[in-house]
């Protein structure tokens, strides 16, 4: 097997894990603070099909992503009001907007575009197109880090830089800033927090809303960077491996880059049989490969490799005491 | 003391929930340029004008049944099995094996080893999740959620693989022997002399799930079993110190969670298709949330909603034959159900509370 071809796999890795990573930072401010939230797939379902239909509109792929955002950040405020100011279950209502956004986007596509629930195909400025870093091509004949440079680091959309650069971002925010320790301590005991004076369904807003605004990205890379336009059920079981990833990095952001960046090498080798048989010789089946992330992260929760330990404070409503 | 008389908690919030979800739906049909009353006539006529409509509403309600009283178990236990889908999935792997590879001489053996097998099947799927959580904690919502995931990737692999009907293209086993053939209720209510369709898939699976309803309701409020599973859902720590075992209620009441998801094969695999295909439970397992939580967790309610729920489900597929509303109307439908009886349940509730307590107060004042 050739450099380029271990560069296409990997160039494959990060087109793929762009979109479980920015799925997966959003869980993780949410989870961190408090609110459980399996609804990050419907979000991206639902960010991917507006920002689709508005960048159709609009001709403008930033344009679509506003929208994606503003429509992902209408189903965190409905989890928000679901699960802080009613104190209702937040698993059911992470649910309930899975199958609204699964529901909606379609009615709404057949609706406005009479294709069978998808929007038309999008181009040229429609979509995120690769951009090519400085020097990449001039340094493309340097031997190895040459292609390197070339194939692997340039050639993305910005949103795949916007979402690694999330990752110290995050890091920073949670670790090194009074609102990512509140945002942490709320998860963890939102009594303390509430007795220092500190709102905690105001933390907990926030922290929703970063959420909505991740998942509101991640959709719209989906639909405007990954693919070319919106199809239904995009998000393919996304956010779930993205909640997979958050278990899998135990609620940490370097980690969860590591493991977004695994678990989308397992869906690249999944679209390369070929490479896979060149290496090991013999065929892996292509759905064992699909479900691996899941087996993982049953084994991870299972405690056979490390503890997974969710924050303390995690799905439960928090009640002032009188 | 309850702040809500009774029939207020159990008739009054689930109709207004369903009321909301109902306003919010009709407003979504507006939006797209249809209209909501001549689209609720034609659910009505389409679910409900025929026998063949009542057919079809029928075989779906039987399917969120179980899947239903699947949730509704775990719900008493304070669980949350998400994986009522891959249960019922792999509950139908269990009828394939069973009807494929046994001979069977008449169909009432056949369809009590079905359910058997489907219970069995379903019950192991369930098993890991719940062995996760009872012994080492992990979150149940999730491992079910990965669990459904695995279950679809075996299924696919299986149906490519070992079980596809050599010669065919399609994933899918071939066709159960003509004895492990249900009977459908053209059949069951010609013996009575009662015209049925005869293209309707509702079979005597009905009935069974109607009896697991019973059986459900007696194991839950008349069994010592029952009365342990409500208790430790209540509160785990009183149920400890009353000497329960956190590990045998979670453990069983997850056991019998996933056996009646896959009981929910013998109605759509067995019954209906006579052959295992891929996607065969069309979500039913995601259903018996909503169907759970509407019908608050009580088999009567689950058979309710269940009929509710097979009535929107024949009735969408009638609108996106004769409409411009696509099928994925239910869908939405069925997460505005979800959401504001499961998620917003306090939405409704809190200032229904606040009406009856202010009620009362003037009662008391005046008295």
């Amino acid at each position: 097997m050739d450099l380029l071809t271990i560069l296409q796999v990997l160039d494959s890795t990060v087109r793929l894990a762009t979109p479980l990573l920015l799925a997966c930072l959003a869980g993780l401010y949410s989870e961190r603070a408090g609110i459980f939230d399996i609804g990050l797939e419907g979000k991206m379902l639902a960010a991917a099909f507006l920002s689709a239909a508005v960048a159709f509109v609009t001709g403008s792929a930033w344009v679509g992503l506003m929208a994606g955002i503003g429509a992902s950040l209408v189903l965190s405020v409905i989890h928000g009001l679901a699960s802080i100011t009613f104190r209702g279950n937040q698993l059911i209502s992470g649910v309930a907007i899975n199958f609204l956004a699964a529901g909606i986007t379609v009615v709404v596509a057949q609706s406005w575009f009479g294709q069978g629930g998808r929007t038309p195909q999008l181009s040229g400025d429609g979509r995120f197109n690769p951009i090519t870093l400085p020097f990449a091509e001039a340094m493309q004949n340097l031997p190895i880090i040459g292609p390197i440079y070339y194939e692997l680091i340039s050639g993305h959309t910005m949103l795949v830089y916007i979402a690694l650069l999330m990752v110290p971002l995050t890091w920073w925010v949670l670790f090194s800033t009074r609102f990512g320790l509140r945002l942490r301590a709320v998860g963890e005991n939102p009594a303390a927090v509430d007795t220092a004076g500190v709102s905690v369904n105001g933390l907990r807003y926030a922290a929703v809303i970063i959420c909505g605004v991740l998942c509101g990205i991640a959709g719209a890379y989906l639909a405007t960077a990954l693919q070319a336009g919106f199809v239904k059920d995009m998000s393919a079981g996304r956010g779930f491996i993205a909640l997979a990833a958050l278990i899998f990095a135990k609620w940490r952001p370097w980690h969860a880059l590591y493991a977004c960046l695994l678990f989308g090498f397992l869906q690249a080798l999944a679209l390369r049989p070929d490479v896979i048989q060149g290496v090991l010789g013999f065929k892996v089946n292509g759905q064992l490969l699909d479900v691996l992330p899941y087996i993982l992260t049953v084994i991870i929760l299972a405690g056979f490799v490390g503890k997974a330990v969710p924050p303390r404070a995690g799905g439960e409503p928090y009640v002032k005491e009188r | 003391m309850d702040v809500m008389p009774k029939w207020a908690e159990v008739i009054l919030v689930p109709l207004i929930s369903l009321l909301l979800a109902a306003i919010l739906s009709a407003i979504v049909i507006l939006a797209i340029g249809e209209d909501p009353i001549a689209a609720l006539k034609l659910m009505i006529d389409g679910a409900l004008g025929s026998s063949y409509g009542w057919g079809y509403t029928l075989y779906y309600a039987t399917n969120f049944i179980f899947t239903g009283l699947a949730v509704s178990i775990a719900f008493h236990a304070r669980m949350f099995n998400i994986g009522g889908e891959g249960q019922a999935m792999i509950g139908g792997l269990g009828v394939a094996l069973v009807c494929l590879y046994l001979p069977w001489p008449h169909w009432s053996i056949a369809l009590i080893a079905g359910a058997i097998a489907s219970a069995i099947f379903g019950a192991a799927w369930a098993a890991i999740p719940a062995y996760l959580q009872a012994k080492r904690g992990s979150h149940i919502v999730i491992t079910t959620i990965m669990f459904n995931f695995i279950a679809a990737a075996l299924l696919n692999y299986l149906l490519i693989g070992a079980l596809k009907k050599p010669g065919s293209m399609e994933p899918a086993t071939g066709k159960f022997p003509e004895a492990t053939h249900l009977p459908n209720m053209h059949e069951i209510l010609g013996t009575f002399g009662i015209e049925f369709s005869k293209a309707a898939p509702a079979n005597i699976s009905f009935f069974v799930a109607v009896l697991a309803c019973f059986a459900v309701w007696a194991l839950i409020w008349k069994t010592k079993l029952g009365y342990e599973i409500r208790a430790f859902g209540h509160s785990e720590s009183a149920a400890k110190y009353a000497g329960i075992s956190p590990t045998k209620i979670i453990m069983v009441s997850m056991l019998i969670s996933g056996a009646l998801a896959g009981m929910m094969a013998i109605n759509n695999v067995q019954g209906e298709a006579e052959r295992l295909v891929l996607n065969a439970v069309e979500g039913a397992g995601f259903i018996g949330i909503a169907v759970a939580l509407m019908g608050r967790s009580h088999p009567f309610g689950v058979f309710v909603a269940a009929l509710l729920f097979g009535f929107l489900y024949q009735g969408g597929a009638e609108l996106a034959l004769w409409t411009k509303i696509p099928r994925e109307m239910i869908v939405v439908i069925q997460a505005l159900v979800i959401l504001f009886t499961g998620a917003l349940d306090n939405m409704v509730r809190m200032p229904l509370e606040r009406m009856f307590l202010a009620l009362r107060r003037n009662k008391g004042g005046a008295a």
